[in-house]
C-alpha cells in the first residue's frame, strides 16, 4: 500500500467515515473509495452493498479479482449516568473496541476519581452530545434513572440512527417513561427501538454483571442478523396505548 | 492494550513515517472455522515486530517471516493457511480452517 493512501485511510477512520479500500490481488494495485464518493465508483453497487454490510470480502469484477477492505468507524458507546454500573460498563465496553463518553451532570457523579481513563462530560444532554456526533455506529444507553437527564438524551439518541439504544429501570419505569415520550410526541415504533429493561436476561445482580447483560445485548444488535437475535432477546413488549 | 484495527493501520503510518519498512498482512478469505474474520489486519516492521493478528496465533510467525521477505523485495504476496496443507506450510490453523492472507509492502 502506498503510504498516502494509508495516510487518506487513516484520516477518514479519524473522522468517523466509513471507507473501502479496493485491491486489484493480480496485480496489487490498490485505490480508497470514501464512503461519500461510493456512488460515482464504477463498482458503486459492490462498494455499497459491502458498507452496508461493513463486512470486507473477495469479489469478482469484469477487471478481475478484487478485495474490498471495508472501514467503518469504530463502534462508539455513550453512557448516560455517571453510575455505579458505569464503573464496571467503561472499562469493560473499552475492552471490547468502543470509544466511550460518560455524560453526567451531577458532578459528584462525574468525578476523574470514579472514572480513570474515560472521557467524561459533566453536562446536560442538551449541551453535552451536540458536539459528540452520535451516529449510526452508536450505542447509547441511559442509566441515571432520572427523567430529567435520561428523557432528553434518550429523545437526542432516537433522532438519530443510533444502532442500539437501551435504558435502564423496570416494566413499570419504562411504562412511565414510554408515557412520557408519548406526549413528547414520539410515536410507538420510534419508542420500541429503546431496549428496557436494559440488558439480555441473564439474572444479572451486581453492577458488573449488569454491565455484562448490557454489554452482551449490545453485541448481540451489533453482530447478529435480526432473525438470530430473536433467540436471544425477548419479544418486544407492545407500546402501552 | 489490546490492539484495535484502528492502532493497527495507524501503526503502519507511524512506522513507515519514522523510515522503517513495513509490511501489512490482511486475511482476504476463510473456509471453515477461522479464527479470524476477513479484512483482520497484522502489520509488521523490517525487525519483525508486529501489531494485530490475522489468526488466533498459529501462523503469525509464518506471516511475519514472509513479510519481511515482502518488504525486501516490494513484491505481494497471497499466503495460504491450512490443516490439509501441512506439506506445503509447517504451520497450519489448528482449529481446522483455512484462511488466505494476502501481505503487501507499505511504500
Amino acid at each position: 500500500m502506498k503510504l498516502d493512501l494509508l495516510q487518506a485511510l487513516n484520516t477518514e477512520r479519524a473522522a468517523r467515515r466509513a471507507a473501502v479500500l479496493v485491491t486489484d490481488i493480480a496485480s496489487g494495485a490498490q485505490r480508497l473509495v470514501r464512503a461519500a464518493e461510493a456512488a460515482a465508483d464504477p463498482l458503486a453497487d459492490l462498494v455499497a452493498q459491502h458498507l452496508r454490510t461493513g463486512k470486507s470480502g473477495m469479489a469478482e469484477t469484469p477487471a478481475g479479482r478484487v478485495f474490498l477492505t471495508v472501514h467503518v468507524p469504530p463502534p462508539r458507546l455513550v453512557v448516560i449516568g455517571a453510575v455505579h454500573i458505569s464503573q464496571a460498563l467503561a472499562p469493560m465496553a473499552k475492552l471490547l473496541g468502543y470509544d466511550v463518553t460518560i455524560v453526567d451532570p451531577r458532578t459528584a457523579f462525574a468525578s476523574p476519581e470514579r472514572f480513570p481513563d474515560v472521557p467524561l462530560i459533566a453536562e446536560w444532554p442538551d449541551v453535552a452530545l451536540p458536539p459528540l456526533g452520535v451516529d449510526r455506529y452508536t450505542a447509547f444507553v441511559a442509566l441515571t434513572h432520572d427523567p430529567k437527564i435520561d428523557d432528553p438524551a434518550l429523545l437526542h439518541a432516537l433522532a438519530r440512527d443510533c444502532f442500539y439504544v437501551g435504558a435502564l429501570g423496570s416494566r413499570k419505569t419504562h411504562a412511565r417513561r414510554v408515557e412520557r415520550l408519548t406526549a413528547a410526541g414520539l410515536d410507538a415504533a420510534t419508542i420500541a427501538r429503546i431496549h428496557a429493561p436494559i440488558g439480555l436476561s441473564i439474572g444479572a445482580v451486581s453492577p458488573p454483571e449488569i454491565a455484562v447483560s448490557i454489554l452482551a445485548e449490545i453485541t448481540a444488535r451489533l453482530r447478529l442478523p435480526a432473525e438470530a437475535r430473536a433467540s436471544v432477546e425477548p419479544a418486544p413488549e407492545k407500546a402501552a396505548s | 492494550m489490546l490492539a484495535r484495527d484502528d492502532d493497527i493501520l495507524k501503526a503502519a503510518e507511524d512506522w513507515r513515517a519514522a523510515g522503517k519498512g513495513v509490511a501489512l498482512a490482511t486475511v482476504v478469505e476463510t473456509w471453515g472455522s477461522a479464527p479470524r474474520p476477513v479484512g483482520s489486519a497484522l502489520v509488521i516492521d523490517e525487525e519483525g515486530r508486529f501489531l494485530g493478528s490475522v489468526s488466533g496465533g498459529c501462523v503469525e510467525g509464518a506471516v511475519v517471516s514472509e513479510a519481511l521477505d515482502v518488504i525486501a523485495s516490494g513484491t505481494p504476496r497471497m499466503l495460504e493457511f491450512g490443516v490439509a496443507d501441512e506439506t506445503a506450510w509447517r504451520v497450519g490453523l489448528s482449529c481446522g480452517g483455512t484462511i488466505r492472507v494476502f501481505v503487501e509492502k507499505v511504500e
